[in-house]
């Protein structure tokens, strides 16, 4: 089926549906990962945005049911140049498209996806929308311009989970698959790997949590209680958790005030460590400011350096918005910085166990350079308990 | 931390002649070394015996030394110039090897100098494969399960544990020399007799079998704060069982997950940090089991290699250059990307296209080789293309290999009656991995196989099946629009040409012909459009045009408005046009930068200098066809176009582009024409009044007899319009000219046959020469050392010619003065004569860059290729500085290296098809030294006591007297077989008899097994005795005994061995030789 990608500003695609039929508006960004269009696709950040991916030849692996990071995938739209029906791995379960087309994911396929970056890297990131029911491109770039944006727009409340839950699934491995905590009725019904009793109690804000940043803290020792983006600071503490964690998540930080205050009530109180969204919000609860960044990091290729050890690792990311260096000055202070443009990637708060990264030391998908992170904080955990 | 003060000077080891396993790649990765060390401030000491290298030339270096690359020699080297470090990962295992050897005999603490880039233990460590299996448990990695034995019984104890198949390795050689599969005792022995002889420590290595499992390889690198990086991964389309080398590889890996991919990563990661390479690259090879994903560790090479150089290529990050500058102290993040500029080098890069390599292989060149391919590397060289799509890539690399293929054409009868005949080919062809194995894949759908079918039989991953049935489909719609050219739309056109369809594959398909497809298409706006290579996915701005074609709507490739100059390159290796094409398309490009000319490359070989960004001002990763040219030329627009330095490959193209108004700069097409059309080219020989052999052409297999018995056998025959002697034969007889008509070659008005009176004993001569419309300057006259009959690039040769006369060298010099007139040569031309006794023949002439063209400037000091191009772009020989023959004080010697050891069972005498993949060059003040240094730098010790078999044919006898003589002397026993003995005796030569190898043992060839023999001589006999007299040879080969197989080799020999008795090997580097010309 034919299927137009329009840009808000005028700009026209031309090519191929595949997945789900129908409309999918959001902002257009674009992901440089060359493997991982699973992940991607069930990373509840991408909650209200099209991506299209860099590298060309997508589906070649098809979908399987572990590599899967949220209960369902928030992407809109997904946009590739070539796409592969015919799976080949031996994990794959499934086609790509079907798997899409299931969940209502709107694809589009044939498109000239450098064309399609270049014009976004030289025009900043804008909304669009692909559409296998326009009949004219001229209607299809009326339906980009009337879409709402990302700025201001609370997505954190569309992915956020409704109630709270207890995590128990470890890392994956190569045989077996996902460890599961012992104790646990999955672990005796696999005979997959499991893993032992955990030392530290967790308590994870979901803006939009991706599974691995929870499977590394079940690994790295956390019993991890999962609670919605708008749960009161007092509750949060009523559960007397070791630390606490602010996910990542969807959009504007600015859009999610609440999320704010709540941890500035938390601030002195826990350990506490950021990813990404929650990186942005720990950011702003400490008086600082963010900003949108013109087309923002996608990718798993990102340099970072670590200011303590000058050691760079390379990073999986995946956000629009950034912290603002200079709005932080003497309330935290810098430790990661991203190689390729200077923007910020780490903060430390000055006296109290506080510290967030804006990338993603879960990567998945991406390399595993920056999963110390995860110790980092057991050990702030452990340094803290009890105070 | 900046680069290190602490050193002032490095020495850095090259890879020495092209062979198969090591070709040019190290001439890119040692070039790109010796710039940035240059650029860094460095004293740079290089030392390599491979004249035809951009590296070797005196401009890249402080101290250049053309020296063979031994431990002795080196270290004489190392003693003379005292260099604080030696950096040996950028010149292959032949660096590493000798480096480990240096650093083992205590050499290089003697003199002080540091190894860098490499730490000695960590060489040992990833080398050693039982080192390397310690070191991987230890990090829990999985391998495959062996043991490694010295002797038989050992191995079969291992083997017992395994099952059948097992794969056997020999320790330390390259490409996989001495690797194969046994599927029985009675193999195994064999593999395992033949692994334990070949490998220098004398161990094979004895392995569960992953045949048919996934094969992947990641380019890493580190830096000595433990940064690391991956720079790409590769996914094989052939399975494990075919060496990596001779697999079609693509990048990025294609059928991973992420999870899987991130596996890999970390166990890379893990691998080059307890390996313990602390700056530089390496290269880690995993098998990956398909049904379950286990993944095995293969091997790593800690160096550079031929996967890094393929990895610069395909995502323009050059490992080589940040190798070298790790090596002396930065960091990943100190250093900057070159293309992006903005950005650290700090990063993994990501691609949005697809690269496929396709090894090209000459099984043609070796006709008792079989085209079967195992772990033991055969290809010589590869061709690599860039597109969008994976079909796109795929078919551009096809292309590019330049064996006639434009596409997927059928390999089989494709009729409904033969088809249970075809579909047993296919069978066959598709589960015994060889060269054509691609092309039965679109046969087995054509058969209506399903991808199942041809997976199980093939071993390729189901993906790349799916895409290939995906073109085939293409391919039959395409003949279904037979006829119809005219009447088709834009969509379909552009949707062919996106999937990467050749313009000639579409004309071929719908009966037209290729221009009109190209006229067709492009009325309909469908235009071939650039992407540049930019490491980021278009994420950042490039500022380096390195670029390739696809069929989409953006450009990158920006016109400038500048003066420019195109040059086509060489295209894929190959024997007869390597290495030294590329040279002199590489001083092309830097002397028309230096004449202020734009210089726009094109070539897709991606071992070459010539495809490295940096050394053209833009680069077309492109496949050299008249399309994709013509596509660039649309683009650019160039004042001029330099065809004559790539070898055939642009030859091929020249009329072509002149017909499409092309303006071809240099001697013009017509003129090179008129030198390769044998009837034109007699009219000007008989006109200037020079001799030529008698010769006629034959257009068809009736008329080849009829010229042969007219000119009297033997007969020297060939197609018109070949390079490296491509099927070309001494005829001796009738019956021998039928079958070379029947088999080798099928004549035909467009494709003629020649035929030259074949000229017995005589010397052949080799003429390089400049000319630039005015002025014709010689600028060397090598002196072949085999006797004509022998194909020129298989031949060694001196300069200046050593027994040549005086009046005969003068009257080579005015014919070549003569043709280069009458042919308008502007910039190089070849011309090989044959000299017999006092007469003077013309062979060939070829008015365009020769083989030799890099010996000849090294030996002459002047760059023969930059003087041409700039002859090219209008200047004159007198502005340049060169008015006269340079004839130097010094002998240089080139030697020819063979590939014979890679191809069981093939004989090793030379004829007129060559057969050597790579040349060496030996310099030193007099011929014998020059010839022992030359015969070293091959690999050939000669030796200076013990016994010297010589066995010849009888018209031999006589002329072989004097070099038993001279041996004799000198104190060498001689042996021989009882008629070459009985010759001896009376001619006064002291001679010990031994038994043929029919006479029963014990014979020669156990002499030669036990090591007692230090020297064969051995000439061709009738078919009568050949089985014996080629099985002495193959002996030879095989257990590493010197062998000479012409008379005048044996000659030569015989003078540098003698020499050897007397005097010591001294080094000199090139910028002593020239000391006086330089300012």
């Amino acid at each position: 089926m034919k299927a137009i990608l329009a840009l808000a500003d005028g700009q026209v695609f031309h090519g191929l549906g595949f997945g789900a039929d129908g409309d999918a508006v959001g902002e257009v960004v674009f992901n440089t990962s060359m493997t991982g269009y699973q992940e991607i696709l069930t990373d509840p950040s991408y909650e209200g945005q099209l991506v299209a991916m860099t590298y060309p030849q997508i589906g070649n692996v098809g979908v399987n049911p572990e590599d899967i990071e949220a209960r369902r995938p928030f992407m809109r739209g997904f946009i590739v140049k070539d796409y592969t029906a015919q799976p080949s791995n031996w994990r794959a379960s499934q086609p790509l498209h079907e798997y899409m087309a299931a969940h209502g994911i709107v694809g589009i396929q044939g498109i000239d996806t450098r064309a399609l970056v270049h014009h976004l890297r030289d025009h900043g990131a804008q909304d669009g929308v692909i559409t296998t029911t326009a009949a004219s491109a001229e209607e299809a770039v009326a339906k980009a311009k009337a879409a709402p944006g990302l700025v201001g727009q609370d997505l954190v409340k569309n992915v956020t989970c409704t109630e709270a839950y207890d995590w128990n699934q470890g890392m994956w491995q190569l045989t077996g698959g996902y460890k599961q905590r012992d104790g646990t009725s999955a672990a005796k019904r696999s005979r997959k790997g499991s893993f032992t009793a955990p030392k530290y109690f967790v308590v994870a804000y979901d803006f939009g949590i991706k599974y691995n940043i929870l499977r590394n803290l079940a690994e790295s020792g956390c019993q991890v209680r999962v609670v919605p983006a708008s749960t009161p600071a007092s509750a949060v503490l009523a559960l007397k958790p070791d630390g606490i964690f602010l996910s990542n998540g969807p959009g504007d930080p600015d859009a999610v005030p609440y999320a704010k205050e709540n941890v500035q009530q938390l601030i002195g109180k826990k350990p506490i460590f950021g990813i990404c969204l929650g990186h942005q919000i720990l950011g702003l609860a400490l008086g600082g400011k963010t900003y949108k960044l013109k087309f923002g990091h996608h990718g798993g290729n990102q340099p970072v350096m670590d200011l303590t050890t000058r050691k760079v690792e390379i990073t999986s990311q995946n956000h629009g918005f950034a912290v603002d260096t200079d709005s932080l000055i003497g309330a935290a202070q810098l430790t990661h910085v991203n190689l390729n443009d200077n923007t910020v990637e780490g903060l430390a708060h000055r006296e109290l166990p506080i510290f967030s990264v804006q990338y993603h030391p879960e990567s998945s998908p991406g390399p595993h350079d920056a999963n110390y992170l995860f110790k980092r904080f057991t050990d702030l955990m452990a340094q803290h308990r009890g105070s | 931390m900046p680069k290190r003060t602490d050193i002032k000077s490095v020495l850095l080891i090259g890879a020495g002649p092209i062979i198969i396993g090591q070709a040019c790649e190290f001439d890119y990765s040692g070039t790109q070394a010796l710039k940035a060390l240059k650029e860094e401030g460095y004293r740079v000491i290089l030392v390599n015996s491979n004249p035809a290298t951009i590296m070797t030339d005196p401009d890249f270096a402080d101290r250049t030394y053309i020296e063979p690359i031994t431990t002795d020699m080196v270290e004489k080297i190392i003693a003379k110039e005292r260099p604080d470090a030696i950096l040996p990962t950028l010149g292959g295992q032949t660096a590493l090897n000798l480096a480990i050897d240096l650093a083992e005999k205590g050499i290089l603490a003697k003199y002080g100098v540091e190894m860098i880039g490499a730490k000695l233990e960590s060489i040992k460590k990833a080398e050693d494969r039982d080192l390397f299996k310690d070191a991987m448990r230890r990090i829990g990695l999985d391998l495959p399960k062996s043991g490694y034995a010295r002797n038989m019984k050992d191995a079969q104890r291992i083997q017992k544990r395994l099952n059948f198949p097992v794969i056997i390795r020999a320790s330390r050689t390259l490409g996989g020399s001495g690797g194969n599969f046994a599927y029985s005792a009675a193999e195994f022995k064999e593999v395992v007799q033949a692994g334990l002889a070949i490998s220098p420590v004398h161990e094979v290595l004895i392995e569960e079998s992953v045949l048919g499992w996934k094969e992947y390889e990641l380019e890493v690198m580190r830096d000595h704060k433990d940064n690391v990086v991956i720079i790409c991964s590769i996914e094989n389309f052939d399975a494990m069982g075919v060496h990596t080398g001779d697999s079609i590889t693509v990048a990025p890996a294609q059928t991973l997950t992420d999870k899987e991919y991130q596996l890999m990563r970390d166990a890379s990661v893990r691998i080059i940090r307890e390996i313990g390479v602390d700056t530089g690259g390496s290269n880690i090879q995993f098998a990956v089991n398909p049904r379950n994903g286990r993944m095995t560790v293969i091997e790593m090479n800690p160096r550079v290699s031929r996967s890094s150089a393929l990895a610069s290529k395909a995502t323009g990050f050059p490992i080589a250059k940040i190798a070298a500058k790790l090596a002396i102290g930065y960091t990943l993040d100190e250093i900057r990307n070159d293309i992006t500029r903005e950005t650290p080098a700090c990063f993994e890069p990501t691609i949005d296209y697809v690269v496929t390599k396709i090894p090209r292989f000459t099984f043609e060149k070796f006709p008792q080789a079989k085209d079967l391919l195992t772990p033991q590397m055969k290809s010589v060289g590869e061709a690599m293309a860039i597109g969008r799509t994976f079909k796109e890539s795929l078919q551009k690399a096809m292309r590019s290999l330049e064996t006639g293929s434009f596409g997927f054409e059928p390999k089989v009868d494709l009729s409904e009656a033969k088809r249970p005949e075809s579909l047993a080919i296919v069978h066959e062809k598709l589960t015994n991995p060889n060269s054509q194995r691609l092309w039965y894949v679109g046969d087995a759908y054509r058969l209506g196989m399903s991808t199942e079918e041809i997976y199980q039989l093939s071993a390729f991953d189901p993906w790349f099946l799916e895409k290939i049935r995906e073109l085939i489909v293409t391919d039959q719609e395409i003949e279904k629009c037979q006829g119809k050219l005219a009447e088709l739309e834009e969509p379909t056109l552009r949707a062919w040409k996106e999937e990467g369809f050749a313009d000639a594959r579409i004309a071929k398909l719908v009966g037209a012909s290729e221009a009109t497809v190209r006229e067709a298409r492009k009325h309909k706006g469908v235009e071939a459009v650039f992407n540049s290579v930019d490491t980021c996915g278009a994420e950042f701005e490039a500022f380096t045009p390195y670029l390739y074609s696809t069929y989409e709507g953006a450009d990158e490739s920006k016109r400038t408005e500048r003066k420019k100059i195109m040059i086509l390159g060489g295209g894929p290796n190959r024997i007869g046009q390597g290495i030294e094409f590329d040279y002199c398309c590489v001083h092309a490009a830097f002397a028309l930068k230096e004449e202020d000319y734009e210089t726009i490359m094109v070539n897709c070989n991606p071992e070459t200098v010539s495809t490295d960004y940096d050394t053209s001002d833009k680069l077309y990763f492109e496949p050299l066809t008249m399309e994709e040219v013509m596509n660039i030329v649309d683009r650019e627009r160039p004042d001029g176009v330099i065809v004559q330095f790539g070898g055939q490959t642009p030859l091929k193209l020249a009329l072509g582009l002149e017909r499409a108004g092309v303006p071809i700069i240099g001697t013009s097409p017509d003129n090179i024409d008129l030198a390769e059309d044998r009837e034109r080219f007699s009219a000007l020989i008989t006109q200037l009044a020079i001799k030529q052999p008698a010769n006629g052409m034959a257009r068809s297999y009736d008329e080849a007899f009829k010229v042969a018995e007219g000119l009297g056998y033997p007969v020297l025959v060939r197609p018109s319009y070949v390079l490296g002697g491509r099927a070309m034969q001494i005829v001796y007889d009738g019956e021998a000219l039928q079958n070379y008509m029947t088999f080798a070659v099928s004549a035909s008005p467009e494709h003629p046959v020649l035929i030259d009176k074949f000229l017995d004993d005589a010397i052949e001569v080799d003429v390089d020469a400049l000319g630039d419309g005015d002025e014709v300057v010689i600028g060397g006259i090598m002196e072949h050392i085999e006797r004509a009959g022998v194909h020129s690039g298989d031949s060694a040769c001196s300069l200046p010619p050593k027994t040549i006369s005086q009046a005969v060298q003068d009257e080579i010099r005015r014919h070549t003065v003569a043709l280069a007139k009458a042919l308008n040569v502007r910039g190089l031309m070849n011309i090989q004569f044959a000299v017999q006794g006092s007469n003077v023949f013309v062979l060939e002439v070829n008015p365009r860059a020769s083989r030799t063209v890099p010996f000849v400037s090294k030996a002459i000091g002047v760059p023969l290729a930059k003087l041409a191009a700039k002859i090219m772009v209008g200047r004159k020989l007198k502005d340049l500085g060169l008015t006269r023959e340079i004839i130097p004080a010094h002998v240089s010697v080139k030697e020819a290296v063979f590939p014979f050891n890679k191809f069981a069972g093939v004989d090793t005498l030379l004829g007129p098809e060559m057969k050597s993949t790579g040349e060496v060059m030996g310099i030193d003040r007099s011929f014998g030294i020059a010839f022992a240094k030359a015969q070293l730098g091959g690999g050939v010790r000669l030796p200076k006591r013990g016994k010297v078999f010589i066995s010849v044919r009888n018209e031999d006898k006589a002329s072989v007297t004097p070099v038993a003589k001279t041996l004799d002397d000198a104190g060498f026993e001689i042996v021989a077989t009882q008629g070459t003995a009985a010759y001896f005796a009376t001619h006064g030569v002291h001679c010990e008899v031994v038994k043929k190898v029919q006479e029963g043992g014990p014979n020669i060839a156990d002499q030669i097994k036990a090591g007692d023999i230090a020297l064969v001589v051995n000439t061709p006999e009738d078919a009568r005795s050949h089985a014996d007299s080629f099985y002495i040879r193959r002996c030879a080969l095989d257990y590493a005994v010197p062998y000479f197989t012409t008379i005048a080799g044996a000659e030569a020999a015989a003078e540098g061995m003698v020499y050897l008795q007397q005097h010591e090997f001294e080094v000199k580097p090139l910028q002593e030789y020239f000391a006086p010309a330089l300012p």
